[in-house]
């Protein structure tokens, strides 16, 4: 792969910009078509697209093992925590009535934090499944479900 | 007040424990989150249970979105009652794995073992308390997929074919499960539980909806490993780590029974599933034959696990077969064996664990002996087992008692033979048992004398002490057990 | 009730048939797994297709536009997929760690291999 100069142009002058998308589908999720799950989804196929150009152990060193799974977690963590906060302020489980002033407002935030959750582990879950396979043979030994 | 909100945070403590559990990631502290979080799981249960014993149905509104529009989550005494059963069996397996997996689990898996196992939990107790039809399916899929891994965590390589003959299997059943309710979606236009019961009537002659009942009796019959579509079960319980055989054994085939029963009664209504149709005698013969041949078949095995494995199916053929008698009584005689068989199966799983702890294995050339050289466990196991058979003074004997009454209530002599019949071959496979721990000369490299860690010793006693508890004072359990068949039976007509 | 105007169910059905036959009949491991997909994909259709409505547009409320799809089933099946994703990974996972502990992804050269075990027993197998 050294020697793709046109492969790796492409991809690092892309990468920046399927990021960027990620974002937009995530937050344009508020008024039309999107969400947490596609943004998720696409950013994690920009960090496996580097991976697949400049070979596994480079994006390993940019997206750390260790950092996938704790995003892993802490996407469903902030999930959660949007529910709990509800409660604590009296609504129901995952009320997002209650998250501000006025209901319209609450139920803007509420999304707004919940599709973070999402694309978080979302991400997350997408690049550990990748590394697992990928790195299966690399790492013989250290098993992974 | 917190108490209003136990329905749903009796899925969302076990649910946020979970992702905890990964951050942490070392073994200790994330024992210690799973066992907090088992023991809140199991408190809100209790709490649960006793208040809808006192008023009837809860429902709590998810996001405060009013049902039948939001998603709400509905529980009464039939639910709360299978809910305290499987907290309390995640409560005695937690305590019981700390040192149960460490011989089973590599230690850096040690974090991921209890995450799965509190996924389980939530996915098992979602399923319970959630009144949407789809959320089920998303449940049984939650707690499914942390099964699997479960069982490959096994340490023998068959571990991983039981694990991948599960998940086809499963995923099967539940992907019949969607159809079923794709179907009635279409047909009600509605995914609430208790709205669909309402609408149904006017579309039950409908072939639609007698397609969706055909499709969530096979989806959910998989899951309850009802003869014949048990394969998966033997070799899951069989190579799965001993805390999750027992955990799986005493909960996930109760969860999808409940959920059989909830469909039968509460939302088809018990004229659709049983007088219009045949449903009670397909279900009839298919109990029957998983008394019988599974039973057989337990005989012939030379492994404990493995026989205790195919004694569960055969047992789950007794309570398909109260629900088959479309009765209170037999309802009751379900419910009753649901409570008794997850704690008599649950506990002689939990006392086999401590066994193979120490005999390196559950084949009968390695348990031979076992009277001599681990006495109390045991003594336990054949407490258990004649719980399984239905001796008087164990919890087996009771619910056996009230599905022989019901049957007797009923006018169907012939039933009351072949529950005796079937007892008899659990007293076959308990007596190979029996004959291999106390007449054999252990094997040569058998272990020295003396019994498990005191952590499984001590939660495996705890339950078979239960099996004999709940065999000579049965008020607690059927008290309940009465209520549960009531709920289920008037849920569609009266209760709404 | 002819046939064209059922062909979304027609093809469904198909595609279930289709998708539990190969589970069944395959012995490949692998293969199971693709008849699983088709199987799950199915089902996926049976919610979406009466989902659509000829004309409808996406549940944005616009003005100019009257006729809404509904989108439920669209979020149903969204969260099936997830879930069927998830199946899928793990299937994959347990068949790789299979033929490391195999040498074979093949059903019955695999359950020839236990049968073989409980013949001659050796102790413990690693499984990873």
């Amino acid at each position: 792969m050294r020697l793709d100069i046109i492969l790796r142009v492409i991809a690092k002058l892309l990468i920046p910009f399927a990021l960027v998308f990620a974002l937009y589908v995530q937050f344009h999720g508020d008024f039309g078509p999107g969400g947490g799950f596609q943004a998720g989804v696409i950013v994690a196929a920009s960090v496996i697209f580097y991976a697949l150009i400049y070979g596994l152990p480079a994006a390993r060193r940019v997206v750390p093992d260790a950092l996938v799974e704790i995003l892993l977690a802490v996407g469903v963590l902030i999930y959660a925590g949007v529910g709990v906060i509800g409660l604590l302020l009296g609504g129901n489980y995952l009320d997002y009535f209650v998250l501000a002033g006025d209901p319209v407002h609450g139920q803007h935030r509420g999304i707004l934090w919940v599709e973070l959750g999402v694309l978080i582990t979302v991400a997350a879950v997408m690049l550990k499944v990748f590394y697992v396979f990928a790195g299966r043979r690399r790492d013989a030994g250290e098993g992974g479900e | 007040m917190l108490t209003q909100h136990f329905p749903a945070l009796l899925v969302v403590v076990p649910l946020i424990a979970a992702p905890l559990i990964v951050l942490v990631r070392r073994s200790l502290p994330s024992w210690i989150i799973a066992l907090l979080a088992t023991a809140a799981t199991f408190g809100i249960a209790l709490s649960l249970l006793d208040r809808t014993l006192a008023e009837g149905t809860l429902s709590y509104a998810m996001g405060s979105w009013a049902p039948p529009l939001g998603i709400e989550y509905r529980i009464d005494a039939a639910g709360a009652f299978v809910a305290v059963i499987v907290a309390a069996m995640g409560l005695i397996v937690m305590p019981y794995s700390r040192v149960g997996i460490a011989a089973e689990v590599r230690n850096e898996e040690h974090y991921l073992y209890y995450a799965l196992m509190m996924l389980c939990l939530a996915g098992l107790l979602g399923i319970l308390v959630t009144g949407d039809a789809f959320n089920v399916f998303v449940f049984l899929e939650v707690s499914s997929l942390a099964t699997y891994v479960l069982i490959a965590m096994g340490r023998d390589r068959r571990a991983l074919m039981a694990a991948y003959q599960y998940l086809l299997m499963g995923t099967i059943g539940a992907t019949l499960y969607v159809v079923g309710v794709g179907l009635l979606y279409l047909e009600t236009g509605t995914l609430n539980l208790a709205d669909m019961a309402t609408r149904l009537p006017m579309a039950s002659d409908s072939r639609a909806v007698l397609a969706a009942l055909a499709f969530i009796t096979v989806g959910i019959s998989l899951k309850i490993a009802l003869f014949p579509l048990h394969l998966w079960l033997p070799n899951a319980y069989a190579y799965a780590p001993s805390p999750v055989s027992a955990f799986l054994a005493a909960t996930a085939t109760k969860v999808s029974i409940y959920v059989l029963m909830r469909y039968f009664f509460s939302i088809f209504g018990e004229s659709a599933v049983f007088d219009a149709r045949a449903t009670g005698a397909i279900l009839l013969g298919l109990s029957l034959a998983a008394m019988f041949i599974p039973a057989i078949v337990a005989i012939f095995q030379h492994d404990m696990k493995r026989l205790l494995a195919y004694s569960s199916v055969s047992q789950i053929g007794y309570i398909t077969l109260g629900i088959s008698m479309d009765s209170v009584d037999g309802l009751m005689a379900s419910a009753m064996h649901l409570f008794n068989h997850a704690l008599t199966k649950g506990g002689l799983f939990l006392v086999l664990g401590g066994v193979v702890l120490r005999c390196r294995g559950a084949s009968f050339d390695r348990l031979a002996g076992l009277g001599q050289t681990m006495p109390v466990a045991a003594f336990a196991m054949v407490v258990g087992g004649l719980s399984l058979i239905g001796v008087p003074g164990t919890a087996g004997f009771i619910s056996k008692w009230y599905l022989v009454s019901a049957a007797i209530h009923l006018g169907q002599w012939w039933l009351v033979g072949a529950v005796l019949a079937s007892s008899l071959l659990a007293v076959i496979y308990v007596w190979r048992f029996v004959e291999v721990a106390y007449f054999r000369a252990p094997p040569a490299d058998h272990p020295p004398p003396g019994e498990a860690p005191l952590s499984m010793f001590v939660p495996a006693l705890l339950m078979i002490g239960g099996c004999v508890y709940f065999g000579l004072d049965a008020t607690w359990s059927s008290e309940v057990a009465t209520r549960v068949a009531e709920v289920l039976m008037n849920s569609r007509s009266g209760g709404q | 009730m002819t046939l064209a105007s059922h062909f979304s169910y027609w093809t469904t059905i198909l595609l279930l048939m289709v998708g539990l036959f190969i589970v069944i009949a395959r012995d490949n491991l692998i293969k199971k797994l693709i008849g699983l997909g088709i199987f799950q994909t199915a089902v996926y259709l049976l919610y979406i297709a009466p989902g659509k409505l000829i004309g409808g547009v996406a549940p944005i409320v616009g003005s100019g536009f009257a006729v809404y799809s509904n989108p439920l089933p669209h979020v149903l099946i969204l969260t099936a997929i997830v879930v069927g994703v998830a199946t899928l990974a793990l299937g994959l996972a347990l068949v790789v760690r299979i033929k490391e502990a195999y040498g074979s992804i093949d059903e019955d050269e695999i359950l020839a291999i236990d049968a073989q075990d409980d013949a001659s027993p050796t102790p413990d197998h690693e499984g990873g």
